[in-house]
């Protein structure tokens, strides 16, 4: 089968030993950001992507995926052993995880959520490995008009999963677009709102801008209330699961799993959303819905799959389409820019090696996963004796060198700061950063489309209607937005995201 | 609170109104085209205008509904040694060179902690700027002096 000989290039790409060893380096870093809270994937992608500049594409794009996944393995470790969310999906897990590290049992719950998105994420991989080559056969005959379509509903369902005012949401994307526009128009190469710096005529490097409101705005945030905070459990003992265990797991792994994959592809908080998506799912059909919030163990493994799994499917779109489901993915496609690879549908058949690599790498990451997390908890446990006191000025530095080693240019630190405060102005006041870079990302993609499909209609623009694809991709991103006006379902995720509050 | 509505609305509100506003004023600059072939500011122009009602819409939505939580006071402490930092390493980082603007970048950051003792900041200051020298110069050889031409090298 043609399936398994591209696995099989990709596992011999990945198995190379340096491919191997920035994969660990990945999930190491992963790891670690995952664990301490406060330095999430998003800003140490960012900061990491300007070193990567250096490594080759393959190799790069290994490590920068690890950070990602590596993270949801490292955020369950903090939630449950202090009850603090390490990472923005693990919020759930902290319920319960933490009720069972009281009663003596965070060996387990660490057991459970390792095994859990170690399964969770192999299924997922395996999803990929299947439903990305179709897709990006079927997504080479898009033409400017469809790809147009795309981003508008990528754009346009971000914001109905993800929680928090509509309104905002899509003021946030709005405002993303046209700080994409900042730069040399790309037919006419006049500069737009560049204040006649020179510097601006390519653009506001969207490094700065991601470092900008995931990192420093993040630590303007967290530095508004500084406290200490107590590790419960020293040491972990008893990290396996006893077999009444494995069998009320079992169920919670496969159904997280199955919902995180599919939750994963859509646009916006996909690994987020499907986690809380799948404990209030357990806890509904669970027989004893009184034991969650106090230590349920399906309230671990659930959600603990589905942030694996979403983790790992939402690779599909970027890697088919090339139109990144939520920041991370915005950053990796950056991270292919700057290495010279337009990311879409061209890729797998263009650089297959990279393509399949970088699946078959993310099962060999979980495998390296479960080896970091489970014997090396103990290391991780005195990591979260760092101070975040210690930590953010290292971020302020990383930021700063990472950003100006990639052009010279001091204009990319010094939108480090705008963006910085700006973000943290902006979050104080209840928007999420998040579509802002989505829309920053996709900006300049979204208009050089518009303009194609209105010159290949000469300027009619029932072009998007007329065409049976985009017409229906248009359809889908109306549908989204309608039905998250609805009331009912407004309360309905409200109530999803309720337990976070 | 006087006014009877959501202070987080009215501001978000009000900022998204003032960014589409500089975007659409701004475009109107540049040549608009036409729907078949849209000039550079066909977009920005457009764009603009729906950030203006959006914002509008926004502000709209908040009033008569009050915030319900307190929020923290920010830390003006850390906006200014932040921000003064990134600053700092952008004006200076070609004239002092890595180690100098690495050195004080990293005191200033760590300063903007109110748990942090000036001899902790200094310590994590040092600490860290081995590191970036390792990580960076060495590792990465970034193409930045170690010391720059103002301190005379």
């Amino acid at each position: 089968m043609d399936i398994i000989a591209s696995l099989g290039l990709g596992f011999s790409v990945a198995l190379d030993p340096i491919n191997i060893f920035y994969c660990f380096i990945g999930v190491l870093l992963g790891t670690l950001v995952g664990v301490l809270p406060g330095i999430g994937p998003t800003a140490t992608i960012a900061m990491l992507l300007p070193i990567t500049f250096s490594l080759s594409p393959t190799a790069a794009l290994i490590m920068l995926a690890g950070i990602y996944y590596g993270a949801q393995y490292g955020g369950s470790t903090t939630a449950i052993l202090i009850n603090l969310p390490g990472e923005s999906s693990s919020a759930v897990t902290a319920i319960d995880g933490y009720q069972m590290a009281r009663k003596g049992r965070a060996g387990a719950a660490l057991a459970t959520a390792a095994l859990g998105s170690f399964f969770a994420g192999t299924v997922a991989t395996l999803l990929l490995a299947f439903f990305a080559p179709p897709l990006a056969r079927a997504a080479l005959n898009f033409g400017a008009p469809e790809y147009f379509a795309l981003i508008v509903l990528g754009l346009l369902v971000s914001i109905a999963l993800a929680h928090g005012s509509l309104l905002k949401a899509l003021g946030m994307i709005v405002l993303g677009l046209l700080l994409g526009m900042v730069g040399q128009d790309i037919y006419t190469g006049q500069p737009r709102f560049t204040f006649g710096v020179r510097e601006l005529y390519s653009g506001l490097n969207f490094v700065s801008v991601a470092v900008g409101v995931f990192g420093v705005a993040e630590i303007l945030r967290n530095l508004e209330s500084e406290k200490g905070r107590d590790v419960m459990v020293k040491t972990v003992t008893g990290l396996w699961l006893s077999k009444a265990d494995f069998r009320r797991i079992i169920a919670p792994v496969i159904r997280g799993t199955a919902l995180g994959s599919l939750l994963g592809v859509l646009p916006g908080g996909g690994h987020i959303l499907s986690s809380f998506a799948s404990y209030s799912t357990e806890k509904r059909i669970s027989k004893h819905p009184e034991e969650f919030g106090h230590g349920a163990i399906e309230g671990v493994a659930g959600p603990e799959s589905a942030n694996n799994a979403a983790a790992q499917t939402s690779f599909i779109p970027l890697l088919t389409l090339g139109i990144p489901a939520h920041p991370v993915m915005a950053l990796m496609v950056g991270a292919f820019i700057l290495q010279g690879i337009t990311p879409g549908p061209n890729v797998i058949n263009d650089q297959p090696a990279l393509f399949w690599g970088i699946i078959a790498s993310m099962w060999i990451g979980n495998v390296l996963l479960v080896l970091l997390n489970l014997p090396l908890i103990g290391l991780w446990v005195k990591m979260l004796s760092i101070p975040y006191r210690a930590l953010f000025p290292a971020i302020v530095l990383f930021a700063c060198i990472g950003c100006f080693s990639i052009n010279q240019n001091v204009y990319d630190i010094y939108a480090i700061g705008f963006f910085g405060i700006v973000g943290y102005v902006l979050i104080r006041f209840g928007c999420e950063p998040a579509p802002l870079l989505l829309g920053f990302v996709l900006g300049p993609l979204l208009e050089e489309h518009l303009r194609r499909a209105m010159i290949i209609s000469r300027g009619d623009p029932m072009i998007f209607l007329e065409r049976p694809i985009s017409a229906t991709l248009l359809g889908l991103a109306v549908l989204a937005v309608v039905i998250a006006a609805l009331p009912k379902f407004r309360k309905k995720r409200n109530e999803v995201f309720v337990e976070e509050d | 609170m006087a006014i009877n509505a959501s202070t987080k609305d009215l501001v978000s509100g009000g900022l998204f109104v003032a960014a589409g506003s500089y975007f659409a004023l701004e475009a109107l600059n540049y040549d608009t085209g036409t729907p078949f072939r849209m000039g550079p500011g066909f977009m920005p122009l457009l764009l603009g205008g729906v950030l203006v009602l959006l914002g509008l819409a926004v502000a709209a939505t908040g009033i008569g509904k009050p915030d319900k939580e307190e929020q923290l006071a920010p830390s003006w402490r850390a906006i200014v040694l932040i921000l003064g930092a990134v600053a700092f390493f952008g004006a200076t980082i070609r004239g002092l060179g890595f180690v100098p603007v690495v050195l004080i970048t990293a005191f200033a950051s760590a300063m903007a902690s109110r748990l942090n003792a000036p001899l902790f900041s200094a310590l994590l200051a040092v600490g860290l700027t081995v590191l970036c020298t390792l990580i960076f110069k060495i590792g990465l050889g970034i193409g930045v002096p170690l010391v720059g031409p103002w301190l005379g090298q």
